[in-house]
């Protein structure tokens, strides 16, 4: 099996695993990151959601081979202490039913907030709508994304 | 699904036992930190403090750290943060400083360890109350003993027990003492005025874990040594396993085996030991055992399998046929009739008749079906997502040969259960994986394998017809046929029973291969769509505002003694004059057109007004306003995101959800093709709660069943077409031929 050195939360980590093995389950299986989740496996629910230099990426499609140097965010490292805004933000609305799909909503809201620090309504529902909550917790997941927007800038 | 008969109640005895046994292991703890002290701030790390049990629920340490174990399932409904607050309340303790933690399966100190029917609270909240206050007069007494004055003159409040001197003891200072003496009877729960918790917001209690990925749910859930592994079923419904080739599978690296299971199941089943959340087919199944995830998923796409057809391959052109013919036949089982439907009907001034249709429906629990196992001489222990913990362990113990109390379950959190996980199946798989194995084990379903493989909600058809005379409601005629199973017994006496003098419930079924069960509030997930959009039909017709139609039938009810009508007149109708008056009924904007349903389900009285526009000639719902009375809410923040949830999941599988059958195939396997609601297509949901003191009910399910019908009577108005078959979405699609 090769063996890869990933760049992830800001250290640097050894794995070994096949080289079609999508990063999910590197982090999951292999490192026991478990809060990217596994829901769908078709970059079509958002709940592997992870940040590549800051990008939001679906970790399920994203082979460990085609990752070089580039910086993996996970929901393990958005922050030090759990504190970033949004993850504040989840806390004050009180977002989550079941909770699976949240740290990908979380991941995917983290990078749109860095590109659109200070985005209208219409422009938070257009940008969380690839990630599904079959809770439906949708309404308070968008307050919260407009609560942490307006605490970062 | 009725869960009358499963009372939660709460045990002296057990309370008894449970203390003497933690009072045999007593530790003299260190009272120099403590958060029922005054002026102290916690700074240690609770979840890794040693505790001395107290009973089954309460763990207090002498420190005056509490920890509230929650004995029921958390599938994303709430409880872990409810059921706790209803505990903390009489134990007077404060919630800031409770730690919660999942009990793990153990009947016998817990009772009704089940996620369904939205019955936790409501079993609850006698018997959580009690177990709160019975401790805490324990407590009081053991400090009265050590100050030696009457335990009449001491009082507790935040942790603190205070004489009539004005001393202070801290629960943890007296915890030892307490757990030795004998349990009071009798003990006084607070009047609602006096509630310090119950009917404050208390954010659930792992969202610092959700929100920082730590392990919470079943799929996260990892021990030493344990195996991966994943299950081929058969590709279609009727078919079982003739053979296999597993050796290109067994070339994908990270693979260990590939066996094949089912032999359990069948002598199981053969034994007549099968119970209600045991839906298995009894064919072999083949599984692909691996060093981790991903080596299994590639297995299981390298295998070649041949199956043979046992059964016909069923298709949803021959359901629509055969339930049709169910609705047309005359003699359906009759579940309720109140007078003579048939003299009413042909008395008639005019008949209205409608019949309403549904699809399948996947359950698409985010996180995927999968549980671990480990199966070793000496006993079995499983982790993981399951809504009927109790029966895994008994099935674990009659399929296996084990003594039940050789059989440890521990629940995880849940992603998501919506009914899927009352149905054990992937445990059971789990189990027989490790048993074959004998090595720790968790079985992952992929998506595909949950949409494909899945117990879904039966499509149904319901015909409804009323008789009209002089402008009035003389009778009325609700047919169900749905595939496998109808109606549960509670449901003929739901809205309208009671209401119109002439009344009628008959239900029949046509026996399927498909394996179904409950899906969110089931039955009425769809039934309430169906009646609630007859009666704004019927409101048309007689020419009445379809709310007011409503509280005047309400009426006929009001004071009934039959003692089988589930609902109360009066609730309703409070409850539709709030939804009525929040949501500005009859008032709309230009352009904004308006709909309502009323739903009673699950002990709970809701109703919703639902706003729609038209963008390109398609609805779009941009406001639902709900009004909710459930008793005594627990806990505001949750209740709203119960009901809130319920809606948007209620307007999403109405306008969307989609499954069908062709040759026993089903039509969807993944969210590509499989449309479930997402955000940009959320209306904002207004929630308001009916006040009263009467005792709480769940919110779990209520909210879901009236929002198809509120919607679909918005649409009526918007574009003067009836939804009489779901997803609406399709169907408008159909008739305008909108492509996109």
């Amino acid at each position: 099996m090769p063996n890869y050195t990933l760049k992830i939360n800001g250290k640097s980590v050894a794995v070994s695993a096949d080289a079609d093995t999508p990063l999910l389950w590197v982090l999951r299986d292999e490192l026991n990151m478990v809060g990217t989740k596994f829901g769908c496996g078709i970059a079509q629910c958002g709940a592997c959601t992870i940040h590549l230099d800051g990008i939001a990426m679906r970790s399920c499609q994203l082979q460990i081979s085609m990752i070089d140097s580039e910086e993996i965010t996970t929901i393990e490292g958005l922050s030090e202490e759990g504190n970033h805004p949004l993850q504040e933000a989840w806390k004050e609305v009180d977002v989550p039913q079941c909770g699976y799909c949240q740290a990908g909503q979380i991941m995917t809201a983290a990078s749109f907030l860095k590109e659109n620090p200070s985005p209208s309504q219409d422009e938070i529902r257009q940008a969380m709508h690839g990630n599904l909550c079959r809770c439906a917790s949708y309404n308070r997941i968008e307050k919260a994304v407009a609560i942490a927007a307006k605490k970062m800038s | 699904m009725s869960t009358k008969e499963n009372k939660f109640t709460f045990s002296r005895r057990n309370f008894l036992k449970t203390s003497a046994l933690a009072s045999g292991g007593i530790m003299i703890g260190f009272n120099l930190l403590s958060a029922c002290k005054p002026n102290v701030t916690p700074s240690v790390d609770i979840e890794n403090l040693n505790f001395n049990d107290f009973n089954a629920f309460i763990k207090i340490s002498n420190e005056g750290y509490v920890t509230i174990f929650s004995p029921n399932p958390e599938i994303g409904q709430g409880v872990k943060t409810s059921m706790p607050m209803l505990i903390a309340e009489e134990l007077d303790v404060e919630w800031n400083k409770v730690h919660v933690a999942q009990a793990p399966l153990d009947t016998k100190n817990y009772q009704r360890q089940l996620a369904g029917g939205s019955q936790s609270i409501r079993f609850g909240w006698e018997a959580l109350r009690q177990t709160g206050a019975t401790t805490k007069q324990m407590l009081v007494n053991a400090a009265a003993v050590k100050w030696n004055v009457d335990a009449a003159t001491c009082s507790a409040s935040k942790g603190i027990i205070t004489n009539a001197k004005g001393e202070t003891l801290g629960y943890g200072d007296v915890v030892n003492e307490a757990a030795l003496l004998e349990v009071p009877e009798n003990v006084t729960l607070k009047k609602p005025s006096e509630f310090t918790i119950i009917g404050t917001n208390a954010i659930n209690v792992d969202l610092p874990k959700i929100v920082t990925g730590k392990p919470l749910f079943g799929l996260d859930y990892v021990a030493e040594g344990m195996l991966y592994a994943s299950v081929l079923r058969p590709p279609v419904f009727g078919q079982e396993l003739v053979s296999f080739d597993a050796s290109e599978a067994k070339k994908v690296n990270g693979v260990i085996d590939v066996i094949t299971i089912g032999d359990k199941v069948r002598k199981f089943k053969e034994a007549g030991k099968s119970n209600w959340t045991f839906k298995m087919s009894s064919t072999d199944k083949v599984v692909v055992i691996a060093k981790n995830t991903w080596s299994t998923i590639k297995g299981k796409k390298a295998l070649n399998a041949k199956w043979k057809n046992v059964a016909k391959l069923e298709s949803t052109e021959t359901h629509d046929k055969e339930l049709t013919k169910i609705l047309d036949s005359k003699d359906i089982t009759v579940r309720r009739e109140d007078g003579n439907v048939e003299k009413a009907f042909a008395q008639a001034d005019k008949i209205v008749e409608k019949t309403y249709h549904s699809p399948f429906l996947p359950h698409n629990c985010l996180e995927p079906m999968n549980f671990y196992a480990n199966v070793t001489p000496e006993k079995v222990h499983l982790v993981g997502p399951v809504q009927t913990a109790e029966f895994a362990a008994i099935v674990a113990s009659e399929m296996l040969g084990y003594d039940l109390d050789k059989v440890h379950v521990e629940m995880t959190r849940m992603g998501g259960g919506f009914g899927r996980r009352l149905y054990g199946d992937f445990a059971y798989e789990a189990l027989e994986i490790s048993n074959a194995i004998k090595k720790p084990v968790k079985m992952i379903s992929t998506r595909e394998d949950d949409m494909t493989t899945g117990v879904y909600r039966p499509a149904i058809k319901y015909r409804i017809a009323a008789s009209i005379k002089d402008n009035k409601i003389t009778g009325y005629h609700l047919k169900e046929a749905a595939i496998n199973s109808n109606m549960y017994g509670l449901i003929p006496n739901f809205f309208p029973a009671g209401c119109i003098p002439n009344y009628k419930v008959s239900t029949g079924n046509y026996k399927s291969d498909i394996t179904t069960g409950a899906w969110r509030a089931p039955y009425t997930n769809f039934l309430a769509f169906a009646e609630q959009s007859f009666f704004d039909e019927l409101a048309q017709e007689l020419n009445i505002d379809a709310v007011q139609l409503r509280i005047d039938l309400l009426q006929n009810v009001k004071g009934t003694k039959d003692e089988k009508i589930e609902y109360s007149g009066q609730r309703m109708e409070d409850t539709i004059k709030l939804a009525a008056e929040k949501g500005g009924w009859g008032k709309a904007k230009e352009g904004v057109y308006q709909g309502f349903s009323a739903y009673y389900s699950h002990n709970t009285h809701v109703a919703e007004l639902a706003e729609v526009v038209i963008k390109d000639g398609l609805p779009v719902v941009t406001k639902v306003v709900a009004a909710v009375d459930c008793g005594i809410v627990v806990n505001p923040t949750g209740a709203k995101n119960q009901v809130e949830g319920g809606v948007l999941d209620g307007i999403g599988h109405a306008m969307y959800g989609d499954l069908t059958f062709k040759d026993g195939k089903p039509s969807n396997k993944n969210f590509d093709t499989y449309r479930l609601i997402r955000m940009n297509e959320t209306p904002k949901v207004e929630v308001h709660f009916v006040e009263n003191e009467l005792s709480p009910t769940g919110l779990g399910e209520p909210g879901l069943p009236p929002a198809g019908g509120a919607v679909a009577n918005a649409i009526h108005k918007a574009l003067g077409k009836r939804m009489y078959k779901q997803p609406f979405i399709a169907e408008l699609k159909k008739e305008e031929n909108i492509v996109g």
